[in-house]
């Protein structure tokens, strides 16, 4: 398979950041490129890599099952991470977990029906000293409050 | 020898090689550090934290399993400090482990319970549910229990490291970590079961043992493994007269703890239901029981009566019985029947090698010297799939030793993965690829030829005189199947020569032209199956022995039931020339040893033929054999002992037209693996030589 010209772009420089037969270490960086870009480690995503870098497919799943921040499901397009880690719990983190559930309809590691939010319980995203913190893909969300949640959830919902 | 490095280790002076890590110079030292992960020969991997020592000066314990030594180094092995973290350790491998060992394989031989019995480690203070999944197959050879796994990795590191197939990874994080097959749910690899038999735990489990005893039920008897021509010793655990399973975890034999599927777990054709186990005789065109003394009467009779006539008699003997066997059989031959028509399936021109050697018995290389060698000429020969011990060695002297390899090769084969040089040849025209490799392989300090059956006749000696040219040490390994291709060849089954390569008085037919020449009034065949391939063009009175009724032996008039390598004792001679004895593991009614069936027929048909028990026979050997002058001390403690054949004059080019490589992949063993049940069900089997298929296996 192929990936965007950018992507492809971007691998081709990547796999050359390392000496010769070092290429495996590019795996990480990869792999979460073209999870971004298709959204989930699909076998053909994991394939195609694993034969980019010659790996075998286990080592390649070794490395996907092992981060949770890699996935083989497809997430939603606003990936809520709520973390529950003891300061953030400390805030009331658990509190905001159960409310996330609520509005979205789903529990942790599910997708809503219309794929636009998945939802998942997190540990330490190192947030600590604004907590409790929160993380929609990439952005951070500090100090968030139930209000804050809502109008969160809401504001992502226009988002198209 | 390095510089020493003199370190105390418990109150103990102890000196060692600079580099040596702390756990070795303990054990040199007579002191047993615990570990799970360490595995001598395997990368070093610091997990299981078993091996944590106190060392003076420094605040914290220290892995002794990647510590290196370091001179005026205070050890404590077993102070309180690291008894306790030792206790500690263990409570923790035991939160999930399941304490079902009154059920496990393991139990009585388990690593991890030997740890607990020796730090009294048995109070756990979890009290969660322990994390249970249920334990999956991955193969008919290989079952995974994850709650008994510890997370060693030392199945994950001999599978890749040892044996290039890299089957094995781990899944998951933490706890819930699990070993994974490569191929989804299941396994696609050489089944050799050495991740079983690494396993410190009952985490891997082999289906051919698995739930059938408790380990200390069983004797322990140490033969030789029938299969291919390496000679790997393999440990049997008999009980009540029963193979049970197959391994070689004392390391005694030239292979280390090394086995492949058929060393492992193929001994199970000995119990298979097609067993003959009465003589069979031909009345009225078909074969009927008879009892030996019937069938011993009726062979005997005919064959004084052919003698008596000068009837044109083939003798076929075997490439899997014994050197005592191959002797007997050949006198019997010549001496009582008077025929020089003697011959055997030959699986490589070991005549016109050890023509070119001519004697230079220093030219002949050891399974040791695979390991050893600083460059290795791998030609004509899938090595993993054809001798699976050597391609073993070969793989350990690359990632131990740094050792060059060289490959010319037909199709793709597993030492590529390695190899300095790959050189693309057809079977039969490695002496011209191996001839570009010239400069290279002169560049190197010494080379180890190692050739398969395809290299015979004229691109043999090119190949020697190529080798002996390069100006630097050679030595050459000319690969036979069958465990005792090479005995059968020394002992004298063959049409022109008598035992140790003398001349033979008079040069009978070879096999091709006693079968199809159609001239025999006889042919006895003796642990052989030529009739697979080839087609018997006369009406001969045929007497075969043999475990099964093979092709040959279902067009026999006779067929006398035969004994195993694994129900006799006897020598046998591996590809390597090196010597190695037999130790009966099981005692069989029915069928007979050879060896005793050619003494019942020769008193029988009122010859003397001298004492007939193994241990006679081998006395006359090494008293009358050129080159079986061996070590008996080394027989005699279970070792390999190497012999050194003479000089051959006299090879012929039908010699070398004779010979035919069986082609037996890791799968198969001639007409034997036919009887195997695990070399049928596995996925893999039979498998191809040259393939990417089995070089490949991600």
């Amino acid at each position: 398979m192929t990936f965007s010209p950018e992507l492809e772009a971007k691998f081709e420089k990547l796999v050359k950041n390392y000496p010769e037969g070092r290429e495996r270490a590019a795996l990480i960086p990869m792999l979460l490129f073209a999870q971004d870009e298709v959204g989930s480690l699909t076998r053909e995503v994991v394939e195609e890599i694993a034969r980019r870098l010659s790996l075998s497919l286990l080592e390649v799943e070794e490395v996907v099952s092992y981060y949770s921040m890699l996935t083989t499901k497809p997430r939603g397009k606003h990936h809520i991470q709520i973390c529950t880690n003891i300061s953030c719990l400390l805030l009331g983190a658990d509190r905001l977990f159960e409310q996330a559930k609520q509005k979205l309809g789903i529990e942790a590691g599910g997708v809503t029906p219309d794929g636009q939010f998945s939802l998942e319980e997190v540990e330490c995203i190192g947030a600590c000293s604004w907590g409790p913190a929160l993380q929609v893909n990439y952005d951070y969300h500090h100090h968030v409050t139930p209000e804050k949640l809502d109008k969160l959830i809401e504001d992502l919902r226009k988002v198209q | 020898m390095a510089d020493l490095v003199t370190l105390t280790i418990d109150g103990k002076t102890v000196k060692a090689p600079a580099g040596t890590l702390v756990i070795n110079a303990a054990k040199s030292a007579g002191i047993d550090i615990p570990a799970f992960c360490y595995y001598d020969g395997l990368a070093l991997q610091a997990a299981c934290r078993m091996c944590l020592v106190e060392v003076e000066g420094v605040p914290k314990l220290m892995a002794s399993c990647t510590l290196p030594v370091r001179e005026g180094m205070v050890v404590h092995t077993e102070s309180p400090k690291v008894v306790a973290s030792r206790k500690a350790m263990l409570e923790f491998l035991l939160t999930n482990h399941p304490l079902d060992c009154p059920v496990c394989d393991k139990g009585g031989e388990c690593e991890l319970q030997d740890a607990v019995f020796r730090y009294g480690a048995g109070e756990g203070r979890f009290t969660e549910i322990k994390h249970h999944v249920e334990e999956k197959q991955f193969s008919p050879v290989v079952f995974y229990d994850a709650p008994r796994c510890i997370l060693c990795y030392r199945c994950v590191r001999i599978c890749d490291e040892g044996l290039g197939v890299k089957a094995l990874g781990v899944i998951q994080r933490g706890a819930v970590s699990e070993i994974a097959p490569n191929s989804g749910d299941h396994l696609e690899c050489d089944e050799c079961g050495a991740c079983i038999d690494i396993c410190p735990v009952g985490a891997l489990t082999s289906g051919i043992y698995r739930y059938h005893t408790r380990p200390w039920e069983m004797k322990h008897v140490g033969t030789i493994c029938t299969h291919c021509g390496d000679g790997c010793k393999t440990t049997l655990g008999v009980r009540e007269n029963e193979i049970i399973r197959g391994n070689n975890r004392d390391r005694s034999g030239i292979n280390g703890e090394f086995l492949c599927i058929k060393g492992r777990y193929a001994f199970d054709f000995v119990s298979h239901g097609d067993r003959l186990r009465k003589p069979l005789v031909k009345r009225n065109g078909k074969l009927v029981e008879a009892t030996w003394k019937e069938a011993l009467e009726t062979v005997a009779g005919r064959f004084r009566e052919l003698k008596e006539r000068g009837a044109r008699i083939g003798v076929v003997g075997s490439n899997r019985t014994t050197n005592e066997e191959n002797y007997v059989l050949q006198r019997f031959a010549r001496e009582a029947l008077g025929t020089p028509h003697i011959d055997h399936h030959r699986t490589a021109d070991i005549l016109s090698f050890l023509a070119a050697v001519g004697g230079r018995t220093e030219l002949l290389g050891r399974t040791e010297d695979v390991y050893t060698a600083k460059a290795l000429l791998i030609a004509g020969v899938d090595l993993a799939q054809q001798h699976p011990l050597l391609a073993f060695q070969a793989r350990a002297n690359w990632r131990h030793h740094g050792a060059k390899a060289f490959v010319v090769a037909p199709g793709p084969v597993r030492e590529e993965q390695y190899a300095a040089r790959v050189v693309r040849a057809k079977l039969g025209e490695e002496p011209a690829a191996a001839e570009s490799l010239g400069e290279e392989l002169k560049k190197c300090e010494d080379l180890l030829v190692l050739f398969g059956g395809s290299v015979r006749g004229e691109a043999l000696r090119r190949l020697v005189a190529f080798g002996d040219g390069l100006g630097i040490p050679v030595k050459y390994i000319c690969l036979a199947d069958y465990a005792n291709s090479r005995g059968a060849a020394d002992m004298g089954l063959l049409p022109g020569f008598l035992p140790g390569y003398q001349p033979a008085p008079e040069r009978g037919m070879g096999l091709a032209e006693m079968l199809e020449g159609g001239r025999l009034e006889a042919l006895w065949v003796v642990g052989a199956n030529p009739l697979r391939r080839r087609k018997l063009n006369s009406n001969a009175f045929v007497v075969v022995q043999d475990l099964f009724l093979t092709e040959t032996a279902q067009l026999a008039d006779v067929v006398l039931p035969a004994a195993s390598a694994y129900e006799k004792t006897g020598t046998v001679t591996n590809t390597c020339g090196e010597v190695q004895r037999l130790s009966r593991a099981l005692t069989v009614m029915g069928p007979k040893p050879d060896l005793e069936i050619f003494a019942l027929l020769a008193a029988e048909m009122g010859v003397d033929l001298g004492p007939l028990d193994a241990k006679s026979v081998w006395a006359e050997i090494r008293g009358n054999v050129p080159g079986y002058q061996v070590a008996e001390p080394v027989l005699m403690t279970g070792g390999a002992a190497p012999t050194s054949p003479p000089k051959v004059d006299g090879v012929t080019e039908e010699d070398a037209a004779l010979v035919e490589p069986s082609g037996d992949t890791l799968f198969t063993s001639g007409s034997v693996s036919r009887y195997s049940k695990i070399l049928n069900v596995i996925r893999e089997a039979p498998g191809g030589l040259f393939q990417e298929k089995r070089t490949k296996l991600t």
